[in-house]
């Protein structure tokens, strides 16, 4: 930085005065799309955190017992009954894809185009057996259980709203996320990245940085699961 | 359409613009532990509820549990430990104003318990278990 003339950025918390009081850009450093998905993702953190605040509420105001998440999502295989193996088992799925994403994001920068587009089109195939799982869930809950949005016969009636509620936009942000992963791990496969190719919605030129971007969100997704499973599941 | 760029691009001369950003480069090694331990967190917090542990021992075991995956998610995988401080706060700040809401909606929450216990309480027992 000496022959340049621009001063490095100051550290710390005199960097953040700096960098908010500095003009036109506060997010040094990183890509403009980078930060605004961070931006994205923390209103997106607010409607899960106040989606699962309300689960709270209603679960500790209610004097009917609540049903055991525990019992409900039970897997007997091979005649033994294993509690909430099926939880379990999901949330393995999608540490799993969270493990290949992050490797994606690695071998993208490096401009290794076949393996980032294996490893995305991996982690599109985690993401989808997720929501396989899920409807799986479903289905056993609504027609196996009879657990309605509105009531069951297991205990409080607020657990079907919850429930269906915070994994259904859980599992939303699951499939929106397989979807984009294809698009991108076409991106790459195609050499879009490669050669700047405008995208054919926005018309931005296609980077590396676009595959970070999409590993920002899709860790979030594994990152609201882990609170989903802390506080629904396990409680 | 090469308008979509960010506006940062006609302050800096190009070699300044290619420095101020940096691509997050990490060895694989990292990524491989931190799933590891992810998988090996997650074996903890599902061993929680497979051995029935109960009362505040569970609950401070999931809540831990929980943090950590949280954090090394964030940190690591999201790159979180080497932004700048600016980006870091503008995300960490406003969540951390969530922590209000929570402890506002407990309170809510046990108060509409009490008052249904006191008022709408379906048998005398219910009233007899606070």
């Amino acid at each position: 930085m000496t022959n340049s003339g621009v001063l490095a950025p100051a550290e710390g918390l005199q960097g953040v005065v700096a960098d908010w009081s500095s003009d036109q850009l506060a997010f040094k450093k990183v890509p403009w799309g980078k930060a605004m998905m961070w931006i994205f993702l923390l209103s997106d953190t607010f409607i899960f955190t106040i989606f699962l605040i309300s689960y709270m509420t209603v679960r500790m105001s209610t004097e009917v017992p609540w049903p055991s998440t525990t019992e409900l999502f039970a897997l007997t295989i091979g005649g033994h009954h294993v509690p909430l193996l099926l939880i379990a088992i999901m949330t393995f799925i999608l540490i799993s894809s969270s493990g290949t994403m992050a490797m994606a994001v690695k071998f993208g920068y490096e401009k290794n185009k076949k393996i980032t587009a294996i490893l995305l089109v991996v982690t599109a195939l985690f993401g989808a057996t997720f929501v396989g799982m899920q409807a799986f869930e479903w289905t056993k809950l609504i027609v196996v259980d009879g657990i309605r949005p509105w009531g069951n016969h297991l205990g409080a009636s607020q657990f079907g709203a919850t429930f269906f509620m915070i994994t259904g936009f859980h599992g939303f942000h699951v499939s929106v996320g397989v979807i984009f992963l294809l698009i991108v791990a076409r991106k790459v496969w195609r050499g879009d990245l490669d050669h700047e190719r405008p995208g054919f919605l926005t018309g931005r030129k296609g980077n590396y940085e676009m595959v970070e971007i999409m590993g920002l969100y899709w860790h979030f997704v594994d990152l609201v699961w882990v609170f989903i499973f802390a506080f629904f599941y396990l409680w | 359409m090469a308008h979509a760029e960010g506006p940062q691009h006609s302050i800096l001369p190009k070699s300044d613009m290619a420095r101020a950003e940096k691509h997050q480069q990490h060895p694989i090694s990292v990524y491989l532990w931190i799933w590891g331990l992810l998988f090996v967190i997650s074996m903890f917090s599902y061993l929680v509820d497979y051995l029935q542990f109960q009362g505040y021992l569970r609950w401070s075991l999931i809540i831990v549990f929980m943090l950590l995956k949280a954090g090394l998610i964030v940190a690591i995988f999201m790159h979180m430990a080497w932004e700048r401080l600016a980006l870091v706060y503008a995300i960490l700040v406003p969540t951390s104003a969530l922590l209000i809401l929570i402890g506002l909606m407990s309170l809510e929450g046990d108060y509409t318990f009490q008052t249904r216990g006191t008022y709408f309480s379906p048998s005398p027992e219910v009233v007899k278990h606070k």
